[in-house]
């Protein structure tokens, strides 16, 4: 390094870094490492956390519990890890671990040596005992740039992420100029996550060369999106990375005063953040001085309070200045004219988060991933019908299939793939001719869909998909800043279409219409929020038409799934004399007996709540669902039997 | 001075002007609902004065764009007439018309609007749209009818231009939006009824009060 000070100062904490972690491993303690994301918390880390303790002390081991991040495999919390060298086991992935499985499986590793197979997920290094969990497809067809630490270290100990060679990145940036971090950046050709893909590099250099003392950079972690938790999960399981290469982006366009933006319903998130500010500080990483060399770097986390339009630039900058979140016209843009008005970068936490390794492996170890367009990963929040949801991250160009049937697992329970809706709400329906479609921000757009910043959803085939449609829609037009006239009135007429459609009511030329509209509304809004909310209208028209005109001609929801188009019956051939599983299940008593002494449904009284599906024996299967609601054979109830049909008491 | 082309006619305007201002100041009309020409930024909410120009492949908001010697600018193409008929027939679609009682002066904007564009009142094929709000709503000073307002905002804006602050704002969300007042009670009130809103507001949605009788 040219800057000797500089290297000092940083060789020092690197070295005392590796020094606390290496004591610790030779303490021969145990390492005992639980996931404690917000998704395993759902899932009760803390009740197995306590468990683990509780047997620990119980049987006298001394161990070193670790809380750690998401590993991305949502579908398998709570996840433990057990690193026990002496042991002569590798460290070992355990999945599901509830309370009772934990007591189970401490005590029998510590006491019998036995490492219970059956809750094993897999071995973390390659080894002869356990099977590796690298032999799992969703292992080895990731690629983890942002996530590689996520679930490996200590989020609330920076100690671990500078012995893992954290904020090298930022020494070594610090040691040239800007405008070469700036270079790196542009060659490296890193596309912006948190939507759109605009150039980073490109940004940075507006910014750069806007004429002004004072530049801010902010971390948009606002993350919207129903479904989409990607951003939050990086924030909470290494936040160091983020801060690094926001640290990185603040000095390449010579801000002194950094924001990370993220809501206040991540609680978790916001703690981490802040944590990892003050520690940071702590090790002269941020603030004044930065590492000895002349950088200041004032870092702030603002705390959002939840609308989705606020993940828009010009209005999450709007709200941190304390007014109503509403977009406002851009030009002029952020970088030229921001926050205070003073010339503002604001990128999305992948964004951020991807540049330390840029900036530590070089632009063209980041082009040999992903796409000549779309360079590195992309992570998305798997969600809906596959087997393996959570979070993935895999290069740029992985094609749908791939992502879905090979990473995720396929759909469960032996149904079809329907459609996936990529994007968010901002994004399109794609059918199942799409799936060789590469995942990258050109060819997801082409397909009518987009990148968006993450959120996925898979759907089988009992997905209507007017209903998700209308699902979107109604998220959108409730999000709506109600700034400006398409996005404000024109979203609500798409709903109170689609609205009627699903209850059967809709008229012929209410496609036409929406479709007209949505065009207009794409075209004619303001911000992005407006500008995109029709996709999903847009797109399931395109695709599957034949589902909207199904509702609107003939009454019928093909996936049998808006209520007021489908009907129960019980098949009398099929329904067993005197079984009466069905009768106490039924919230509102429209289940009556025949004259044969089996059961029918008052479709009068029915709620189509489907609880007699359920309750059925299997061996009988006697109830069935059908759409149009006209289909269900009509069977009288006998007079002297039961309640009174509805409405005639 | 620069000049610019508006449907092949030549004008003569200043740099720095938007095409919006501009036109206006040379009498020729492109249809507007929240422009003030006391605002710095422009709002550029109501999406009604789009026109097509040689910079552009599709329409822009004249309001937010600014002028350049040679700029040729058409106001009334089809795409252009298509989006201002789509965004009038939204604005109608939430706005109750009703010419007998309405306390503003014929013709109104609206109805200038709907002449220039040539569409009716009405907002067909879209349907007229309930909202789920009070017909007339008690804003201390003003009565407030949210059925008429359009949300230009100019009220907002001016509110804000004449006391720093922002007594007078918007609250909900989405289509339930409305102008309110920040508080209640008129002592406590950081506004001291300068009318100014009810002045600007094209709708007749902001009325003044009757002044309190003194028994
Ligand atoms: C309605 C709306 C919501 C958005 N929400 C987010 C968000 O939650 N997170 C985010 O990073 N960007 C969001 N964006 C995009 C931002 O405006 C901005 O483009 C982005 O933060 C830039 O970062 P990037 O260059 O790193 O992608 C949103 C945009 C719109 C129109
Ligand atoms: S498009 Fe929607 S969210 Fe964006 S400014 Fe207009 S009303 Fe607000
Ligand atoms: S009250 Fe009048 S001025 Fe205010 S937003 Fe409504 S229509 Fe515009
Ligand atoms: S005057 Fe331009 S959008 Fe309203």
């Amino acid at each position: 390094m040219a800057n000797k000070t500089l290297e000092a100062r940083f060789r020092g904490l690197r070295r005392e870094a590796e020094r606390r972690v290496q004591e610790r491993q030779r303490e021969g303690v145990p390492t005992i490492s639980i996931v404690m994301s917000t998704c395993a918390l759902a899932s009760g880390a803390a009740e197995t956390r306590d468990a683990i303790k509780e047997t620990l002390e119980r049987i006298k081991v001394p161990a070193r519990i670790v809380p750690v991040g998401c590993m991305g495999h949502c579908y398998a919390e709570p996840l433990v890890v057990i690193d026990h060298p002496a042991s002569g086991f590798p460290p070992i992935c355990y999945h599901r671990i509830d309370a009772g499985i934990a007591r189970v499986v401490i005590r029998s590793f510590f006491e019998d040596g036995d490492p219970s197979f059956e809750y094993v997920l897999g071995a973390l290094e390659e080894n002869d005992l356990v099977p590796p969990v690298t032999q799992f497809p969703r292992f080895n067809l990731e690629e983890r740039v942002v996530m590689e630490l996520c679930g490996r270290i200590d989020p609330g100990d920076i100690q671990e992420y500078i012995a893992r060679g954290g904020y090298a990145a930022l020494a070594r940036a610090l040691d040239g100029e800007p405008e070469s971090v700036i270079d790196t950046i542009e060659r490296s050709g890193l596309r912006g996550r948190g939507g759109a893909g605009f150039p980073t590099g490109r940004k940075w250099r507006l910014a750069r060369s806007a004429r002004s003392e004072r530049k801010v950079v902010i971390c948009n972690a606002d993350e919207g999106d129903p479904g989409a938790y990607m951003d939050r999960t990086i924030l909470e399981s290494n936040p160091h990375q983020v801060l690094e290469g926001l640290a990185i982006a603040a000095y390449a366009v010579g801000a002194d005063e950094a924001l990370v933006y993220v809501r206040a319903e991540y609680p978790l998130a916001v703690k981490t953040v802040q944590k990892a500010v003050r520690d940071a500080e702590a090790c002269s990483l941020l603030g004044r001085g930065v590492l000895g060399t002349a950088f200041d770097l004032k870092v702030s986390v603002f705390q959002g309070s939840g609308a989705f339009v606020c993940g828009e630039e010009t209005a999450l900058i709007q709200s941190v200045e304390g007014r109503r979140g509403m977009p406002r016209h851009r030009p002029p843009y952020p970088v030229e004219k921001g926050l205070w008005g003073r010339p503002t970068v604001v990128n999305n936490v992948k964004t951020l988060a991807s540049v330390p390794p840029i900036v530590s492996k070089g632009a063209d170890w980041f082009r040999t991933i992903g796409t000549e367009n779309s360079p590195g990963t992309a992570i998305f929040s798997v969600v809906g019908n596959v087997k393996h949801p959570g979070l993935v991250e895999v290069p740029m160009g992985t094609s749908l299939r791939k992502l879905i049937f090979d990473v995720c697992g396929g759909i469960p329970g032996k149904k079809a793939f329907k459609a996936v809706q990529i994007g968010g709400p901002s994004g399109g329906c794609l059918p199942e001719r799409f799936l060789d479609t590469p995942i990258d921000f050109d060819s997801l757009a082409q397909a009518g869909a987009m990148m968006g910043s993450g959120g996925m959803v898979v759907m089988d085939q009992d997905s209507c998909m007017v209903d998700v449609a209308r699902y979107f829609v109604d998220f959108t037009q409730k999000e709506s800043c109600g700034k400006c006239t398409f996005c404000r009135i024109g979203t609500r007429h798409l709903l109170v279409m689609l609205d009627r459609i699903t209850k059967g009511e809709g008229r012929e030329e209410d496609l036409e219409i929406m479709e007209t509209l949505s065009h207009d509304i794409k075209a004619g809004s303001l911000c992005g929020l407006g500008k995109t909310a029709p996709n999903p209208v847009i797109t399931s028209l395109r695709y599957f038409r034949e589902e909207y005109e199904a509702h609107i001609r003939e009454r019928r929801c093909p996936a049998l799934k808006c209520r007021a188009l489908v009907a129960f019956y019980i098949d009398l051939e099929r329904c067993a004399r005197g079984c009466d599983a069905c009768v106490g299940c039924c919230p509102v008593e429209a289940i009556f007996t025949t004259k044969g002494r089996k059961k029918a449904i008052d479709q009068q009284r029915c709620v189509k709540c489907g609880e007699c599906m359920v309750a059925c024996p299997p061996e009988y299967n006697a109830v069935f669902k059908v759409s149009p609601p006209e289909r269900a054979p009509v069977i009288e109830r006998p007079p002297e039997n039961g309640p009174a049909p509805a409405g005639n008491p | 001075m620069i000049r610019i082309t508006v449907d092949g006619k030549e004008i003569q305007t200043e740099q720095g002007k938007t095409i919006l201002q501009a036109c206006l100041e040379n009498g020729i009309y492109i249809p507007n609902l929240c422009f003030l020409e006391t605002r710095e930024q422009p709002r550029a909410s109501c999406r009604l004065c789009f026109v097509e120009t040689s910079d552009a492949e599709r329409p822009v908001t004249a309001c937010t764009e600014t002028v350049r010697d040679g700029l040729d600018v058409r106001t009334n193409t089809e795409a252009v007439r298509r989006l201002q008929r789509t965004a009038f027939k939204l604005i109608m679609s939430a706005h109750h018309c009703t010419p007998k009682t309405c306390p503003v002066a014929k013709p109104c904007q609206l109805m200038r609007i709907a002449r220039h564009i040539q569409v009716g009142l009405n907002p067909r094929p879209l349907e007229t749209l309930e909202r789920d709000v009070q017909e007339e709503v008690d804003l201390t000073f003003f009565t407030y009818y949210p059925f008429r307002c359009v949300m230009c905002g100019k009220c907002v804006d001016v509110c804000r231009d004449r006391n720093e602050r922002n007594p007078l704002t918007f609250a909900k969300r989405g289509f339930d939006t409305v102008v309110t007042f920040f508080g209640s009670g008129a002592s406590n009130l950081p506004c001291d009824d300068c009318g100014a809103c009810v002045a600007v507001c094209p709708t007749g949605a902001l009325i003044p009060k009757p002044p309190p009788s003194e028994s």
